[in-house]
């Protein structure tokens, strides 16, 4: 997490707070910064603060305390409409009473634009996002694709620094969905401005960002690239909340550097990286992905045996449910490779992992 | 493929698929229709019928014909301008002779007297002596009252005769049919009905336009404020809604007559002297408050459900490119809440321009509307043929005024909730 001023940033928020109600704070002592031409995602579940950080960076709503700066000026006491911001909505906002073209040209009209350069403008956004032959449909003779498109063209027609997208692919269909984000992706790349994305889609949000930002209850979890998330979780919360993850309940008996050694509740023991356990003699939760465990034919010295509780056959790899030091939901990945391990139900077989990819984090 | 498009499908029982097909249909109708039916009866024989049978008084009067035979028999073959002859006379006599016995010698004159005022009681008095009369019937009427020497007398009675007329439509539109057939306008001091229809118009134009003055803001406030505040005011908005237009009235009586509570706040701020106080009511001014009072319900519930459906995202969307809280109001919010507009202004106007209660309590002379006069007609005068022909007159003008929205606003653009 980065505090304090910084020089570079573009969009900063510093010690920000939010309460609707006096009483509980939506926003607990935020401080983040974006750089100029980052994509960053605010991801977290819902009630977790991003919108309301969201809005009020649009200006929708008002920050109780702390201060919000984009481009190193204070805007807390800017109207929405002064601040330059592009923004896509939830459900698009199209203005139904109005053309595609009508759509666009507006953010241009109430800037005083000629008619000509609006219009070529209007022309080169629509054409950016491949929707030219739509200028004079009503939103609502468009799919949500389409309508999707014509949202992200008028959020950005106006040229703005800054782009903000509130789960702006929410209302699509997977595949349309996947689509999407690739477009928005190479739009991004290919005009370079800042774009803060708001999702509850954790895989949306690996597939898009530079940075994600973890929001839960009203605090940012973990500030890290797409793949320090993946792989080194800060904490039980980013470790379940992003991908899958078992987890195994223990107590850590020793931490030797940074290896942890954890006992389970049965009596067995297993050597973990330290990242977020509290000490010697507290309890830890054990974070490991699916496809990081492996079958082994036969018993090490640090294997564990497991007893397949279910199979599920997914085609391109076949999901085990097992029963580890009594935890019954411990799922494994075998990828469906030619010679991969043939188990049945109720067998019982030797698992081993990388210590890396075990991780010792705070319990939940 | 195209054997099956050309022969018959033939359903599982052997019969041509279509004839199943209608008869399962038929079933299905059939019940729909007896599950209205009881509502369709009733409106029929409660609500169609009588007002058609009473729409139709307009044009059709058969009283003078059917009490006056034989007079109505030789007034149709007469010109209406040359001298009655002794035949119209003596049918005139045994006419009257025989509608004193039947008592219905009122009726007549009465009906007679609308074509030519001030001729009732010359049929009542001349009926009274009818019998006596001896031919020849000409000079023996003439003795007993000059008057039936005057060919207007028999144009009124000619006039009178006609069983299909639009005599009393020309009166409800200030205009008068003669005995030739012939429609002229009314004579200035009489022309009252197209003044009073302006009237009416003008009125219920500008209650639809205060009550959509007053209800746009509060319907914005009701859909805009937390449920549990728009909740309360809107218990405040439907409380007069639900208290008797009676009441409501009589209500604006003691607050807007000269010794009212109003009037008394005036002259206590000294805004005017107590000699002078302002006369709110029994004018038009008093219809007008009253009734854009009372009808502001009926503008505020659509474009509250209007308002409600809009999303506050499109105003957000409006300034987050750009547009200050005006434009985005003016050119985002208001027009998507045309359809509100729409259907609440229909409601009001129609509602009121057919408004009698409040008119006839606050109105005084200059706030009456049509409908004050329709009652007038079938209350006071009697005269439910003229009654008739004003109502459909204001049908007429309300249907027009309805074709006009569609064409200009479109009714499909109407939203009531």
């Amino acid at each position: 997490m980065t505090s304090g001023p910084n020089v570079d940033a573009f969009v900063e928020f510093e010690r920000v707070q939010k309460s609707y109600d006096g009483e509980s704070l939506v926003v607990k002592d935020l401080n983040l910064s974006i750089g100029k031409g980052e994509f960053l995602t605010m991801l977290g579940p819902s009630g977790s603060g991003k919108t309301t950080c969201l809005m009020m960076l649009a200006g929708f709503e008002t920050a109780t305390h702390g201060e919000i700066r984009l481009n190193g000026r204070g805007i807390n006491n800017i109207p929405p409409h002064k601040r330059g911001i592009g923004m896509v909505f939830q459900n698009y906002a199209l203005f139904p009473h109005m053309s595609v073209n009508e759509n666009l040209a507006f953010p241009l009209q109430v800037r005083g634009l000629s008619k000509s350069e609006t219009e070529s403008k209007v022309k080169r956004a629509l054409d950016m996002v491949q929707m030219g032959a739509f200028g004079n449909r009503r939103p609502a003779q468009l799919s949500g694709g389409q309508q999707q498109r014509i949202a992200v063209a008028r959020a950005l027609v106006f040229d703005p620094e800054l782009v903000l997208m509130d789960e702006p692919l929410g209302a699509l269909d997977k595949q349309l969905r996947e689509q999407m984000q690739y477009e928005i992706k190479h739009i991004h790349e290919n005009l370079g401005v800042t774009v803060v994305y708001v999702t509850h889609d954790q895989s949306e949000a690996l597939t898009m960002s530079d940075r994600i930002a973890v929001f839960n209850d009203g605090v940012i979890q973990q500030l890290a690239d797409p793949e320090t998330l993946y792989e080194r979780p800060d904490n039980s919360f980013c470790a379940q909340f992003i991908g899958e993850n078992n987890k195994l309940g223990g107590k850590v008996i020793a931490i030797d550097g940074d290896t942890a050694t954890v006992e389970f509740d049965d009596g067995a023991t297993c050597k973990a990286l330290a990242c977020n356990c509290e000490g010697v003699g507290e309890r830890s939760l054990l974070s490991i992905r699916p496809e990081r465990v492996k079958i082994e034919s036969s018993q090490t010295p640090d294997s564990v045996s497991a007893r397949v509780l279910e199979l599920i056959y997914l085609g391109d790899h076949i999901r085990c449910r097992m029963d580890v030091h009594g935890h019954n939901g411990f799922i494994v990945k075998v990828p469906n490779s030619a010679g991969h391990a043939q188990m049945n139900v109720g067998e019982t077989v030797n698992l081993t992992w990388e210590r890396e990819d075990c991780r010792a984090l705070d319990v939940i | 493929m195209s054997d099956t498009h050309n022969a018959p499908v033939i359903a599982a029982d052997g019969t041509p698929l279509k004839a199943r097909l209608a008869r399962a249909l038929f079933r299905r109708k059939l019940d729909a229709f007896l599950l209205v039916s009881p509502l369709l009866v009733f409106l029929l024989v409660f609500f169609l019928a009588p007002i058609g049978w009473f729409l139709s008084k307009g044009f059709h009067d058969d009283l003078f014909s059917t009490e006056m035979p034989n007079t109505s028999a030789v007034l149709a073959d007469w010109d209406g301008t040359t001298e009655p002859t002794e035949a119209h006379y003596a049918a005139l006599v045994t006419d009257l002779v025989e509608t004193r016995k039947t008592r219905t010698i009122g009726k007549v004159a009465t009906r007679v007297n609308r074509e030519l005022s001030g001729s009732r009681s010359l049929f009542t008095s001349t009926a009274r002596k009818a019998a006596k009369m001896e031919a020849p019937f000409k000079d023996a009427l003439i003795k007993t009252k000059k008057d039936w020497g005057e060919i207007a007398v028999w144009q009124a009675m000619k006039a009178a005769s006609r069983t299909f007329t639009i005599g009393y439509y020309a009166n409800a539109l200030d205009r008068r049919q003669l005995a030739d057939g012939s429609v002229v306008a009314q004579p200035e001091e009489r022309r009252i009905h197209v003044k009073l229809l302006i009237r009416t118009l003008e009125i219920s134009f500008q209650v639809t336009l205060y009550c959509l003055l007053l209800g746009y803001p509060i319907a914005y406030l009701l859909a805009t404020l937390p449920n549990r505040t728009s909740n309360l005011l809107m218990i405040l908005v439907l409380l007069p809604f639900w208290t008797s237009i009676l009441v409501r009235t009589t209500a604006w009586i003691a607050m807007l007559q000269s010794q009212g509570v109003l009037n008394d706040v005036f002259v206590f701020l000294g805004v005017t002297p107590d000699e002078a106080r302002f006369s709110l009511i029994y004018n038009k001014l008093g219809t007008l408050i009253a009734m854009t009072h009372i009808l502001l319900p009926f503008m505020v519930l659509p474009l509250y459900s209007v308002m409600k459906g809009i999303p506050p995202s499109y105003v957000r969307a409006a300034k987050s490119l750009g547009a200050t809280n005006w434009t985005a109001f003016w050119r985002v919010y208001a027009p998507q809440t045309v359809p509100g507009i729409g259907a609440g202004a229909i409601l009001v106007f129609i509602v009121a321009i057919g408004y009698y209660i409040t008119p006839a309590l606050v109105g005084g002379q200059d706030g009456q509307m049509i409908s004050n006069f329709i009652d007038f007609h079938m209350r006071r005068s009697l005269n439910w043929n003229l009654a008739a022909a004003l109502g459909t007159v204001l049908l007429l003008v309300v249907l027009t005024l309805y074709w006009v929205y569609d064409r200009v606003v479109g009714i499909d653009n109407m939203k009531l909730g």
